[in-house]
């Protein structure tokens, strides 16, 4: 087999040769990924220490048990599952509370809650610096609870399907509908408070 | 005619392009209708879209530095445990 040693080696490859114990091979999966998994850890653990201590067990915990990725799924996909649940863990010690059960139970999908109806500035960035809406963007999820904000921040941010978002939370495929609606009305309520046009608030409440 | 209420259920599988055509084309004519649902739609899908263009956050150097030193002892370390168990 010819190994070539480009920048850009395809995934199956890195894993492959990682899993022969190829440091750099590894190092460059990490690489390419670390961002968003430090992102996603301090979405759901909302807690900087927390996620630093995520992104290491992730990474160690993935290596440790890359004989157990079958690689029909993709390896990114395999490390968020391997992230979220070292992330709920870190929730549910420092919570101490069950208010962070991703128990199905707690989720009637039902009381949408619509009162902000304005249309938005057309362009946000006018009015406000990058970092000032980072700040509302992320002030906004992090008001979510638990259940609603891990659906959001794995579909809508880091973009996983219904189906792979479901399998990282042990959802069922319609839990995770439900609860993504509700997080995506709930942040646009939020979000329309900051974003609405000015004098534009005058629609009826629904 | 669907209410607002059923609008509002179908909302994310309208946004997300995931539901069959004719219920596509019922909602459609829901929001043609309806100023209320229109803005809620339009504005909820332009929440969706500003979190996606979100920047991921960049692991500060001595985080990064730690999770290498930290990956380069595991690997050391199963090095050391395959070359026993296979000797």
């Amino acid at each position: 087999m010819a190994v070539t040693s480009q920048p850009t080696l395809d995934e199956a490859a890195l894993v492959e040769q990682s899993r022969q114990g190829d440091t750099e091979a590894y190092g460059q999966l990490v690489r390419r990924y670390q961002n968003k998994i430090f992102r996603l850890a301090q979405h759901i653990t909302q807690n900087r220490e927390d996620a630093e201590d995520v992104l290491q067990e992730t990474f160690l915990k993935a290596y440790e048990h890359l004989d157990q990725f079958q690689g029909n799924s993709k390896f990114y996909t395999w490390v968020v599952r391997i992230a979220v649940n070292q992330a709920l863990m870190k929730l549910r010690r420092r919570k101490n509370d069950k208010s962070v059960s991703l128990d199905e139970t707690i989720d009637t999908g039902e009381d949408t809650i619509v009162r902000e109806i304005a249309a938005w500035d057309e362009d946000p960035e006018q009015r406000l610096s990058r970092e000032e809406i980072g700040g509302i963007l992320d002030t906004a999820v992090q008001s979510l609870e638990a259940p609603y904000r891990s659906v959001f921040v794995l579909r809508d941010i880091e973009e996983l399907s219904t189906e792979e978002t479901a399998e990282a939370l042990g959802l069922s495929v319609p839990a995770v509908k439900s609860r993504l609606l509700r997080a995506r009305l709930q942040l646009r309520e939020k979000l329309t408070r900051q974003f609405k046009r000015k004098g534009d608030d005058a629609f009826a409440y629904l | 005619m669907l209410t607002c209420k059923d609008f509002l259920r179908e909302l994310s599988d309208y946004l997300d392009e995931s539901i069959d055509t004719q219920v596509r084309a019922r909602l459609e004519e829901h929001i043609t209708a309806c100023p209320n649902c229109w803005v809620i739609a339009d504005t909820t899908r332009k929440t969706v879209q500003i979190y996606k263009g979100m920047d991921p956050y960049p692991v500060p150097q001595d985080v990064q530095d730690r999770l290498m030193a930290a990956l380069e002892r595991k690997i050391a370390a199963k090095k050391n445990q395959s070359g026993e168990s296979s000797s």
